[in-house]
């Protein structure tokens, strides 16, 4: 078999081939195909998620020197549709004071999120929902609709522990959003362009030599812790801290609902990681890409899976931080650090250098800024971390 | 056609939604339905192939603005399933600003040509705005963020500790 006739294209032209030939307008073949994409996508990220769940388990039960998942199917595989089956079994509760509707609301909105993200990003250099402009920001504003899922269910949950939750996520993922938008713009600001193929195109040069990870490392840094906050992964999974406030903003929802919050912090995670891999890891990029562009896909879910490996390691590795130590790491460290980055950046592009020594440059810029940042930051901080802090000072009632 | 059906079912979902930031009794509910406001304008802007713009509205409007409106309300007061009143002691000068508002937003749009017939969008319209930014409009750009660093500076002294 030639393996170079495996193109998702010829699928393409078939179906394309098949709805012309059944006589429909050229705006309905249109909406049919961009309905049949959609759901595919759909269909790809909730089946993934089964997998991640169970990958997730096994990987933390491994770290941790536990078993994980290993009663139902080989490998405990079948447990995540097994635990799937128990939720859905479940009762459905609704708290009698709820605000019904932003309370059903939010567990869709959460999902829908995550697989709005899903659109921009690029499987293979032909294979993607949507390759628009824009697709960066877009990225931006879908994962606001998801602190805004958030933040509904907390509310209407009617729920002390839910409303913190809910406000802890506000503080979160307003806070890592903008190191995490500053370290996407650095490559941005590289390459040139915001849709998300073009940044994988852009670092298509020799053996990976290209990725963005390479020349700027500390980018890639800033974008995976930010990502892990914006995951809401320990070490920042204050949001659902069980010791601190049970399940966070959660907490009330039962049966299918919970499991569609669980469905979107996973696809989240993994969102987040083929994110990463599409703007520091040259996304679908890899050899022989270019003959077989079959292999694309592969390479990307290859990398993709890698940076998920990453993130769940951190989980099971790290404790979780404190409040106040985690938002202080964000405006005090990391937001200076990427503003000094991007502005070390793009005086760099401002002096128009030749290919070679431009790359040298970003990458001697990068670590430089890095090793003085964690220098700076074991000098003031340290001390700083030992010492225990309040919110506020209680006033001692006189007697 | 079908652009036409989603113009129309959009326009009746952002009013709808308008309407009920409005008329809400629940302060939550009110800033809900201004986000599904934003939302729409959005979609209308995506019909207008105005993406950046589109995305632009989604993230400053729901993303910032929205949350923290949401973010206001909730700790202002204990709103928790409380209706407020749509009347207040201002209702008479806010009837009045509202009434000069439409006035001069309908004179306005009487005057306002509405082009039936427009240029294709150029395929490198983020790099145009973006020179725009740093090129002719470089002052007023420069000025709003001069607004914002007041604005900035403001928060950080109305919460900063006080050592007495």
């Amino acid at each position: 078999m030639d393996l170079s006739s495996i193109d998702l294209r010829v699928i393409g032209a078939w179906f394309h081939g098949l709805l012309i030939s059944s006589g429909m307008s050229q705006t309905g073949i249109h909406v049919i195909e961009a309905l049949v994409g959609a759901l595919l996508l759909l269909i790809f990220g909730l089946t993934l998620v089964i997998f991640l769940i169970w990958l997730e388990r096994k990987l933390a039960g491994r770290i941790q020197d536990r078993l994980g998942p290993n009663r139902v199917g080989p490998y405990g595989l079948l447990q995540t549709v097994a635990d799937a089956l128990k939720l859905l079994t479940k009762e459905d509760i609704t708290p009698l004071d709820a605000d019904r509707v932003p309370y059903n609301l939010a567990p869709g909105l959460a999902v829908f999120h995550v697989i709005m993200a899903l659109a921009v990003i690029p499987f293979s250099n032909r294979v993607i929902g949507a390759d628009i402009n824009v697709g960066v920001l877009y990225l931006m504003a879908v994962g606001a609709i998801g602190s805004m899922a958030a933040l509904m269910a907390g509310w209407a949950s009617n729920n002390k522990y839910a409303l913190i939750g809910g406000f802890r996520v506000v503080a979160q993922l307003l806070s890592y959003e903008i190191p995490l938008v500053l370290a996407m713009i650095i490559p941005v600001m590289v390459s040139g362009t915001m849709r998300m193929n073009g940044l994988a195109v852009a670092q298509g040069s020799i053996l990976g030599f290209g990725w963005f990870v390479w020349t700027l490392p500390l980018a890639f840094l800033i974008f995976f812790v930010a990502s892990l906050a914006e995951g809401e992964r320990a070490p920042f999974d204050l949001l659902e801290a069980e010791s601190e406030i049970v399940a966070g903003y959660n907490i009330e929802y039962s049966g299918m609902k919970f499991a569609w919050f669980f469905l979107a912090f996973f696809m989240n995670s993994w969102v987040l990681a083929a994110i990463g891999t599409t703007i520091f890891f040259g996304g679908w990029q890899g050899p022989f890409v270019d003959q077989i562009p079959a292999l694309g896909v592969i390479y990307f879910l290859a990398k993709t899976m890698i940076l998920f490996f990453v993130q769940a390691w951190v989980r099971a590795t790290f404790p979780r931080l404190r409040i106040d130590q985690m938002m202080s790491f964000c405006w005090k460290f990391l937001v200076p650090l990427a503003l000094v980055l991007f502005a070390a950046v793009a005086v760099i592009l401002k002096l128009n250098l030749p290919q070679p020594l431009e790359a040298i440059t970003l990458l001697v810029a990068n670590v430089v800024i890095l090793l003085a940042g964690v220098v700076l930051l074991g000098r003031t901080q340290r001390k700083a971390l030992y010492v225990p802090k309040r919110a506020f000072t209680p006033t001692i009632p006189r007697l | 056609m079908l652009q036409q059906v989603i113009f129309i079912v959009m326009a009746i979902f952002t009013l709808g939604m308008a309407l009920g930031t409005v008329t809400a009794r629940n302060l939550f509910h009110a800033a809900l339905f201004l986000v599904g406001t934003f939302a729409g304008v959005a979609v209308l802007y995506v019909l207008l192939e105005a993406e950046f713009l589109a995305v632009s509205q989604v993230v400053v409007y729901i993303g910032a603005i929205a949350t923290l409106i949401i973010f206001a309300i909730m700790l202002s007061r204990s709103m928790m399933g409380k209706e407020s009143g749509a009347m207040n002691k201002q209702w008479l000068f806010a009837a009045g600003g509202s009434a000069l508002l439409f006035i001069v937003l309908a004179m306005l749009l009487s005057k306002a040509p509405f082009a039936t017939q427009v240029a294709p969008v150029p395929s490198d319209a983020i790099a145009q705005i973006g020179s725009s930014f740093v090129g002719v409009y470089v002052i007023p750009f420069e000025v709003a963020s001069v607004l914002l660093l007041v604005a900035l500076i403001g928060a950080i002294m109305l919460a900063r500790e006080r050592h007495n």
